[in-house]
């Protein structure tokens, strides 16, 4: 491809990017002379429009981004004379000569990082002594301190996730992002799908389903309270068609569509005042609620909604066109990732959903999903029900060095997938070819093995 | 009906899946006048298929039932006939979303084996994306070609019949991701890189059961310039819901000190929800490389 032809892979004004370090993420977006702080350095991003995408570039003095030359060749310890072990190595925290002050003058000198990293390395009366791996350790670890690149990517599903993930997990209530992988891939998301949402993990889910549709297709996204958090969309960058195919609901309503009660055609004369609640709501779910959401503020938050909603709760929004209603009775995918309690939430959206189609509930709580997974058994109408988790493990790999990584995810939250069919009217629950065995008699042991 | 796109009714020429039981499902090549035996009994197409709502209910000649699917990618993974150990949707999950797959990706994968991620790829990249794929086995090729134009996917992919470490993938300088599950995939960067796409970004990933494949295709990516080189496992861990009943211990009759004897509580066991691992699960399929490419 002619490099005229790639303006979708330069970096524009008002793009949403992705600031990356090592594995440090952050979404900002291309603002012109907006100061951007990014681990601890700040900078302008102003230099960056025109280039490429996943360039790194230097943060020179002022602030100024300079794409980085080709990869400096050369590892600072080409000197090869190493020790063969550390026996005789005392860590004794004076073996660096150069003291913080002197650090800081080289840094102010204007000094890149790979140049102090080679300040440091000759200033240390123990790098000659260590392993030639313990040196290669040793480089790393001091890159990662003093190293003052940015790298600048376009966002995607996979680096978005990591970012929440990694920075924010209380927003997303802790959803791994091999989690959401899962989700992704059980839901049979992919172009043209009708899709249910139902989510509150700042719009990382409703981004993700958006990407895999790319555009064809439509999503209903049905929102808790005032409006529909979306910060996580936006920056995923969309071009604006994608827009289209997003549609939303709220659930205060969601009785009164399944009695077919509800009101379609009431016009809102306080339209405008409408709107600026649904913009000031989102923002003030960000601020409010601190990196972990604890129960106390999300009971809060709750009330404030509950409140703003009575106010409203007379003026229908003309949002509730006729046609999304129709959407709605048609959709074909139910994703659900909150920090509600799924099980309603799951017994009531099920039923927009048509036989033959898969759904899938994120919980963080396993409890949660044994609650669904009982009822939805006891109700009929779905099949290949199966209640997961994944174990997510990273290696580093290296010559003769090779082993999983010291520290792993913990849990990265619980999946209750399945397939909705035909609801059984005739026969009662109980006639079900039951997928659980008796619950056994005391004199058997319960357990196996 | 299509891997790619939904549809209501069953139709004749449709493949449809057959859900007999948690972990019993099989595939149905829907025929007009065809017969199907289960062990539930005789499904006869021309009555009990065509024209039925996907997600029916079906009673058997025998009395039992079963349910009739709409085929998905992942229904297709657990059902589809292994010529060749297949990956599974946990790992296809986490190799779609790693690779940044979506509408329009073009996509180079080696080897096909039996299709079981060629079918998620395609749906994933469905409408206008491609998939290149290549196996080295011909009676494999022929038979994963077939099944593409039977699952109504064929205008999405293109198979070969090479050997991608010798002749590469067939494409140069168009690929966004690339997926290598072969026994020397430290043979295929080089061709991998070339058909990627010159800008950077692309994503490339590597499917092994053995360590010293990763540490050899590491080295390679290195060689390579690849940038972004990250070794990871996936594992699925499948929780069984249960109701288990547990019997409380009879330490004979509560005496209490006023001399007043309490009766022991009259129920004997607590009943409680709970969910148990199987016996045995899989630990282990493969460790997954993942890669980006820089601009050349």
């Amino acid at each position: 491809m002619a490099d005229n032809g790639d303006e979708e892979y330069r970096i524009q004004q008002g793009d949403y990017v992705v600031l990356k370090r090592g594995d440090i993420f952050k979404a900002v977006q291309i603002v012109p002379k907006k100061k951007i702080i990014f681990e601890k350095q700040w900078f302008f991003l102003d230099n960056a429009v025109g280039n490429l995408y996943s360039t790194t570039f230097e943060i020179s003095s002022g602030g100024i981004l300079q794409p980085q030359k080709l990869k400096e060749t050369g590892n600072p310890s080409d000197l090869k004379e190493a020790g063969t072990d550390n026996r005789n190595i005392v860590d004794d925290g004076k073996s660096q000569k150069l003291t913080r002050d002197d650090i800081e003058t080289l840094k102010e000198q204007g000094l890149k990082g790979q140049e102090i990293i080679q300040q440091l390395i000759e200033n240390s009366s123990t790098f000659r002594d260590k392993t030639e791996y313990a040196q290669d350790k040793y480089i790393k670890k001091k890159k990662k301190k003093y190293e003052n690149t940015v790298t600048i990517l376009k966002p995607s599903c996979r680096i978005l996730a990591m970012m929440y993930h990694g920075r924010e997990p209380g927003k997303i209530c802790h959803l791994r992002y091999d989690t959401l992988a899962q989700m992704l891939t059980l839901a049979n998301i992919h172009a043209h799908s009708k899709v249910l949402v139902f989510e509150t993990c700042a719009g990382l889910v409703l981004g993700s389903i958006m990407e895999r549709m790319g555009g064809y297709g439509s999503v209903i996204q049905m929102y808790p309270g005032g409006g529909p958090v979306r910060a996580g969309v936006e920056s995923f960058g969309f071009p604006a068609h994608f827009h289209d195919t997003l549609h939303e609901f709220p659930i205060c309503h969601v009785n009164a569509l399944l009695a077919g009660e509800l009101d379609t055609t009431a016009k809102d004369p306080t339209l405008n005042l409408a709107a600026d609640e649904e913009q000031i709501q989102p923002e003030a779910e960000q601020q409010g609620s601190p990196e972990e959401q604890n129960m106390e503020t999300n009971a809060a938050q709750d009330q404030e909604k509950i409140e703003k909603e009575k106010r409203r709760e007379a003026k229908v929004r003309p949002i509730f066109a006729k046609n999304v209603c129709l959407i709605i009775r048609l959709f074909r995918r139910l994703v659900i990732a909150s920090r509600f309690h799924p099980c309603p939430v799951l017994m009531t959206l099920l039923k927009f959903l048509a036989p033959s189609r898969p759904f899938v509930v994120y919980s963080q709580y396993k409890e949660t999903l044994i609650e669904c997974y009982t009822k939805l058994k006891e109700q009929g109408g779905t099949v290949n029900l199966r209640l997961s988790d994944t174990w997510l493990r990273h290696y580093q790999v290296l010559p003769n060095r090779t082993h999983p990584v010291l520290l792993m995810s913990g849990g990265g939250g619980y999946l209750l997938s399945g397939t909705t069919v035909a609801m059984d009217q005739s026969k009662p629950a109980a006639s079900q070819r039951s997928e659980e065995p008796a619950p056994k008699r005391q004199k058997v042991k319960d357990t196996e093995g | 009906m299509s891997f790619v796109e939904y549809s209501d009714c069953i139709q004749d020429g449709d493949v449809a899946i057959v859900y007999l039981s948690h972990n019993s499902v099989m595939p149905v090549k829907v025929q007009q006048g065809a017969q199907t035996q289960t062990r539930y009994g005789v499904i006869r197409h021309s009555t009990d298929l065509i024209g039925q709502p996907y997600g029916s209910k079906v009673t058997c000649s025998k009395g039992g039932w079963v349910y009739v699917l709409h085929p998905t990618p992942e229904l297709w993974t657990v059902a589809l006939p292994h010529r060749t150990q297949i990956l599974y949707t946990t790992d296809i999950a986490t190799i779609t979303m790693m690779l940044e797959l979506k509408p329009g990706s073009i996509v180079c994968e080696s080897g096909t084996g039996s299709g079981s991620l060629s079918h998620a790829i395609l749906r994933t990249i469905a409408p206008t994306g491609h998939l290149h794929t290549v196996e080295f086995h011909q009676q494999r090729a022929e038979k994963v070609q077939e099944e593409f134009a039977e699952h109504r996917v064929d205008h999405l992919v293109t198979v070969r019949n090479q050997d991608v470490c010798k002749d590469g993938f067939g494409v140069t300088g168009v690929a966004d991701a690339i997926f290598l599950d072969i026994p020397s995939p430290w043979e295929a960067v080089g061709h991998a890189k070339a058909a990627m796409k010159r800008q950077a970004g692309g994503r490339l990933c590597s499917f092994s059961p053995c360590i010293e494949q990763v540490q050899r295709t590491c080295q390679a990516l290195v060689d390579q310039g690849f940038e972004e080189i990250n070794t990871l496992e996936v594992l699925l861990r499948i929780h069984d819901v249960r109701t288990v009943s547990l019997p409380l211990p009879d330490f004979g009759p509560d005496c209490r000190s006023d001399g007043v004897e309490e009766t022991s509580p009259n129920y004997a066991a607590v009943s409680l929800k709970t969910t148990t691992p199987p016996r045995e699960i899989p630990g282990h399929t493969g460790y997954l490389t993942f890669a980006t490419k820089p601009r050349t």
